[in-house]
């Protein structure tokens, strides 16, 4: 038994040790690292949780220790019946109406005025379509990445046109499920300018793994303008890439507004250059992913919807690839 | 009663002859068969508590190989040692397996074997439905498990969401292998939960009133009741799942009205009590064996009766945390927090029911104590994760992330697997007559408890630094390299320890036979004879403690001479008494069915139905289906309700009891009673289902061609119909029973022709309005329930004709009439299932 206690002891120190060693090898997506207050408030009743679990898990391993080794009639009857009724009914009861009531005021989500940014996003088999709905202003739409002015309250209105996704960004919020039929509400204000990453949390089928996106928290100033450059149609010049993307039929589900035919299926490419991360939240924007991607999604994402071009040449995948890029 | 017992002279227990000869009469009729088919028939608890305990088993390590597979592949960021495809497979088999394969069939498994021991009863009230339990969960297992050898096992996660699994253009033959294959284990495990109730509820000693029954038998019947009731509602799910899949009917199609949560809902409000189904029964091992190491009486019994009621009502309470994050309203997330939170509070009274037995009483250190102990540690960590995803705020950020993985294991390890070890080392003499190695089984202890904590200790730091579930891979830059290979380490180690239980386990033939009760338990199951007999218990003792060989005088050896009841097979029948519920009178001397192919074979055309349909044979499966129903109506007609030879028999001590009993008093009519509760359980799932899509749509019914509902004047017709089949088959009963069998034949003929009517009638309604139910899902749950009752009318068709063929083929009187009074009960459901389809589809419309 003596083991057994030191050994948890030795767990616990060493987990207490680590936390903050921990938090800071991974800042971008983290609920110990929260770059808004949702996350904020939650990683404070996180703290109070473990702690209380600590010291109920370490006085407990005590207590059986104890109870293992008192002689026999130690404890009599009626004082056993007063350790249950204690320690096993009362104490337990308090302690967790006391849980309820301090917990209770998080489940209240913020209050959203009317001129609030609301998002909507889309989780779809696997990626994030992305809708930016301002007050007063036209809707934009982009794909895999999501900015938030600092600061303010935004609304995301969170959907699926397929199966069931669940949004989550550790450092921002809790996770809230995309259901297909319904639309559910998110309000998060971020704190903390900076580039982090979410990720589906719902298992959704083949490529759930690969299902991540960057989230970009700027200043208000830096997002209005980042929103109107989002809003221009794409400059583009003929070019070979410009060719080969049309006559390989892409424009048939990506939109590049401005150039081609309105297509919803697949991602909006518009300002595509302009992202971080491609396939969504999966490799850096290089020229050499991009052009293995178009070639061969499959091979980055399985389960991915887009088809394979094998008969696509090196060459004109590379074409594609700086087209692509050149769409900032 | 009868006079016979003028004559009666009860045999002299103090002549050794008389002793012998009653021994070798119970060893003949409880003999079992042999040859190498025959064997398999047997259905003797005794040895098929063994099969069902080693499949389970086998189930459970080839679950913890798809483990470790799964752990091997995430070991590392951005492994590629199996496809996602494989990895989806992997997890949702291995969580599937432990949950209907390993953890809820173990504890009936181990009750199956433990339970008449318990009870000093001879056998289980109905031997035979045993051994169908336990070939429908064989060939079911093999079914679901195999799948994977094939690259066809469902993908879908152990929860099975739709809409990603009922679209079959994004889900395959996994998804019908999981929904039909389970569904027939399901079925397998309602089965043998009725059998578990009505064996603690009837099969006890004399003398056993409810407050003197060891606290396992308890929580047998607390945790069969549970499956009673959190089974049906998945079944109905299941149900609903299929004709979704199969015939397009939308139920969780968002496009077409349907709502993928309402499955979500079915699932958890089994899902959550299933996790106290597999949990307490543990607890009741604790409660067995900690009194034995702490060598004095349970503390607080009562408290822990009370407790163990306590968790399971509020277990079906807060299934909605698992929803935490779909976006249910606020207020409802606040409640359910707190019932969740509640949970803890019987549990921790549990718990310290043994920190206080073991503070008072003399604490012998012992192997299997030493399992109960780590277990307890463990689980109480999961415990208090368990506490910390209960409030809603932390669960956003936990829920479905390694978080959730790292408590939920602590909990099933803590909760089932050590306890299963500890029971193992502790019950072990009591099955084969020899221990186990006390240094292996520590060692193996020690082992697994490090590498249990090495697994899942990081496991809660991977899912808070934002490790989702069910990823088959994780970029490098997360951080969580080191966390994941820890925990994969840790997979191995808890792996060798259980390999070397394993050995412990390989070696035991040939260790020297251990003495009877090594232990010194005061339980009636230690009573155990050291040569194996199959005949249970020698006599059947009159119990007056808890812990009769403890407290009882001469316990043993009364028992072993015979000096107590029915020490005798005089009529080379297997036999067993049958008490009253409450406080365990003597009322029945049951004659138990004797080994029988009827079974098995039972079982494979079941599970035919089953399979053949996953495999979209359906004329296959529907002739099946007719074989299956052959092989009931046969098992019945030959082996149950049979008139006895004499109306009573001696038990000794100057009691004598009847040899056939109807009516409440009859374990028959207790378990029609008890399989109709989960049949009406299932059915309101449904009706459940009716009322969730009315409350998510302002128009329910819609209008529009082929969406109106069955209009009012079908299904009232239906509905009169089925009251007249059902007043035809109570008049039945009450005529008959008064002696008029011409009146109660002719009766029965009535209410056949009323309630095969009913079933015409009630189909006519959606069918001459022309409800199509693949467009819509309001026509889709009208055909349900219209169908669900037409289903169960017809079944109760059966029933009645099968009740007058009874009659009129002698085998059923007005004295002997278990058949029509076990089919009333079904009746009483039937019109209850009646009332509530047609007024909701034909009366509802009109009020809503």
């Amino acid at each position: 038994m003596v083991g057994k206690v030191m050994m948890r002891k030795a767990i616990f120190l060493s987990v207490g040790a680590c936390l903050p060693l921990l938090a800071a090898c991974n800042q971008h997506q983290s609920t110990l690292a929260p770059f808004g207050e949702e996350a904020d408030k939650v990683l404070s009743i996180t703290i109070v949780l473990v702690i209380g679990a600590i010291i109920l898990a370490g006085g407990l391993a005590l207590l059986m220790r104890h109870a293992m080794r008192a002689p026999e009639g130690r404890l009599t009857h009626k004082g056993g019946m007063k350790l249950v009724l204690w320690l096993g009914g009362i104490g337990p009861s308090i302690l967790l109406l006391g849980l309820l009531l301090y917990a209770l005021p998080a489940m209240r989500p913020r209050e959203v005025a009317n001129n609030d940014l609301r998002i909507g996003v889309e989780g779809e088999q696997f990626w994030w379509r992305v809708r930016y709905a301002p007050p007063g202003g036209s809707v934009v739409e982009t794909a895999n990445e999501l900015r938030l002015p600092v600061g303010r309250t935004v609304e995301l209105l969170l959907r699926s046109p397929d199966v069931i996704h669940s949004f989550w960004v550790p450092g921002l919020a809790g996770k809230m499920d995309m259901i297909p039929g319904r639309t559910n509400r998110l309000v998060v204000r971020a704190t903390k300018a900076g580039t982090y990453r979410g990720v589906c949390a719902e298992f959704c089928g083949l490529g759930h793994a690969l299902m991540a996106f960057d989230v970009i928290a700027m200043e208000p100033a830096a997002f209005e303008r980042w929103l109107a450059e989002q809003r221009k149609p794409a400059i583009v010049t003929a070019s070979p890439g410009a060719r080969a993307f049309a006559s390989y039929g892409c424009s048939g589900c990506h939109s590049v507004r401005g150039v081609g035919p309105v297509a919803k299926i697949g991602p909006d490419l518009t300002h595509f250059g302009s992202r971080p991360t491609l396939a969504a939240g999966v490799l850096p924007m290089t020229h050499a992913n991009i052009a293995g991607f178009v070639r061969e999604p499959g091979k980055t994402k399985p389960g991915v919807r887009m088809p394979a071009f094998p008969q696509m040449s090196a060459a004109e995948a590379d074409q594609i690839a700086s087209y692509l890029q050149g769409l900032k | 009663m009868t006079t016979e017992s003028a004559q009666y002279v009860a045999p002299d227990q103090n002549d050794p002859a008389v002793r012998k000869g009653q021994e070798d009469r119970l060893r003949e009729v409880w003999k079992a068969p042999t040859g190498w088919f025959f064997r398999w028939t047997d259905v003797n608890n005794n040895r098929i508590g063994v099969w069902y305990t080693l499949t389970a088993f086998g189930f459970m390590l080839f679950a913890g190989v798809l483990a470790l597979i799964m752990r091997t592949q995430l070991a590392v960021p951005n492994n590629d040692l199996v496809t996602a495809n494989t990895f989806n497979q992997l997890f949702t088999l291995h969580g599937s397996m432990m949950m209907f394969l390993f953890a809820v069939p173990m504890f009936e498994a181990v009750s199956i074997i433990l339970l008449p021991q318990l009870l000093g009863a001879r056998d289980l009230p109905f031997p035979r439905l045993s051994g169908f339990g336990y070939w429908s969960f064989l060939i079911g297992g093999v079914f679901v498990s195999g799948s994977i050898f094939f690259d066809a096992a469902p993908d879908g996660g152990w929860f099975m969401y739709p809409p990603l699994t009922t679209r079959t253009d994004l889900s395959g033959l996994g998804a019908d292998i999981w929904m039909l294959g389970l569904s027939f284990i399901e079925v397998s495990s309602v089965a043998a939960a009725v059998e578990l109730i009505v064996g603690v509820l009837k099969c006890r000693p004399p003398g056993m009133r409810l407050n003197l029954m060891p606290l396992y038998a308890w929580y047998i019947l607390v945790v069969a009741v549970m499956i009673l009731f959190a089974f049906p509602p998945l079944i109905a799910g299941d149900v609903l799942f299929e004709m979704e899949r199969l015939l397009n009917w939308p139920f969780f199609n968002a496009e077409k009205g349907g709502d993928p949560l309402l499955w979500q809902h079915l699932f958890w409000i089994f899902g959550h009590p299933e996790v106290y189904i597999v949990f307490l029964p543990s607890i009741a091992l604790f409660a067995m064996l900690i009194p034995t190491f702490a060598q004095r009486h349970l503390l607080g019994y009562p408290w822990i009766v009370l407790a163990a009621v306590g968790t399971a009502f509020l277990s079906f309470g807060l299934w909605v945390h698992h929803m935490f994050t779909t976006g249910l309203p606020k207020i409802s997330l606040a409640f359910f927090a707190a019932a969740s939170e509640a949970v803890a509070i019987p549990t921790g009274v549990q718990i310290f029911v043994f920190i206080a037995t073991l503070w008072a009483g003399n604490v012998k250190k012992s192997t299997p104590l030493l399992y109960a102990s780590g277990s307890l540690a463990v689980f109480v960590i999961g415990g208090l994760t368990g506490v910390m995803v209960a409030v809603a705020p932390f669960d956003w950020q936990a829920h479905d992330t390694y978080f959730v993985v790292a408590h939920l294991h602590y909990v099933l390890i803590g909760g089932t697997l050590l306890p299963l070890f500890a029971g193992l080392y502790y019950y072990w003499p009591l099955v084969t007559g020899k221990k186990l190695s006390d240094r292996l089984g520590r060692i193996a202890f020690w082992i697994m408890f490090v590498g249990m904590n090495l697994t899942f200790f990081p496991m809660h730091l991977s899912g808070l630094l934002g490790m989702p579930r069910r990823v088959f891979t994780y970029p490098e830059e997360l951080g969580i390299g080191g966390l994941n290979l820890a925990s994969t380490i840790g997979s191995y180690m808890f792996a060798l320890g259980v390999v070397i239980v394993c050995i412990d386990l390989a070696l035991s033939p040939r260790r020297p036979k251990a003495p009877r009760n090594p232990w010194n338990a005061g339980t009636l199951e230690w009573l155990a004879h050291p040569d194996d007999e199959d005949w249970g218990i020698r006599s059947v003792p009159l119990i007056e403690s808890r812990y009769p060989i403890w407290d009882q005088k001469n316990f043993v050896q009364k028992v072993d001479e015979g000096r107590f009841f029915l020490p005798d097979a005089e009529e080379m029948r297997r036999e067993s008494i049958v008490t009253s519920v409450l406080d365990a009178r003597p009322v029945q001397v049951i004659r138990l069915g004797t080994p029988s192919v009827k079974p098995m074979m039972t079982a494979v055309a079941l599970a035919g139905v089953f399979i053949l349909t996953t495999y979209h044979l359906y004329i296959w499966s529907a002739v099946s289906g007719v074989a299956t129903l052959a092989c009931v109506l046969w098992w019945l007609w030959t082996g149950t309700a049979e008139i006895p030879e004499k109306p009573t028999k001696h038990i000794g001590h100057g009691i004598e009891v009847p040899l056939y009993t109807s009516g409440p008093s009859a374990p028959g009519w207790w378990a029609m009673f008890i399989t109709m509760m989960a049949d009406a359980t299932a059915f309101s799932g449904l009706v459940f289902g009716y009322f969730f899509f009315w409350t998510i749509h302002n128009d329910f019914p819609p209008s529009g061609v082929g969406l109106n509902g069955p209009g009012v004047f079908w299904p009232m017709v239906a509905l009169a119909l089925t009251l007249a089949g059902w007043a035809a088959t109570v008049g039945a009963r009450e005529v008959h029973r008064r002696g008029n069998v011409g009146a109660g034949r002719a009766l029965l003929v009535v209410g056949i022709v009323a309630t095969l009517a009913s079933l015409f009638a009630g189909l006519a309604g959606p069918w001459s309005s022309g409800l199509d139910p693949e467009l819509h899902v309001y026509p889709a749950i009208v055909w349900t329930l219209a169908i669900w009752t037409a289903v169960h009318a017809a079944i109760g068709v059966i029933m009645q004709a099968y009740t007058l063929a009874r009659s009129l083929a002698g085998k059923m009187t007005p004295v002997y009439d278990a058949d029509l009074r076990n089919i009333t009960v079904y009746h009483h459901f039937l019109a209850l299932t009646g009332i509530v389809t047609f007024c909701t589809i034909g009366l509802f419309p009109g009020v809503a």
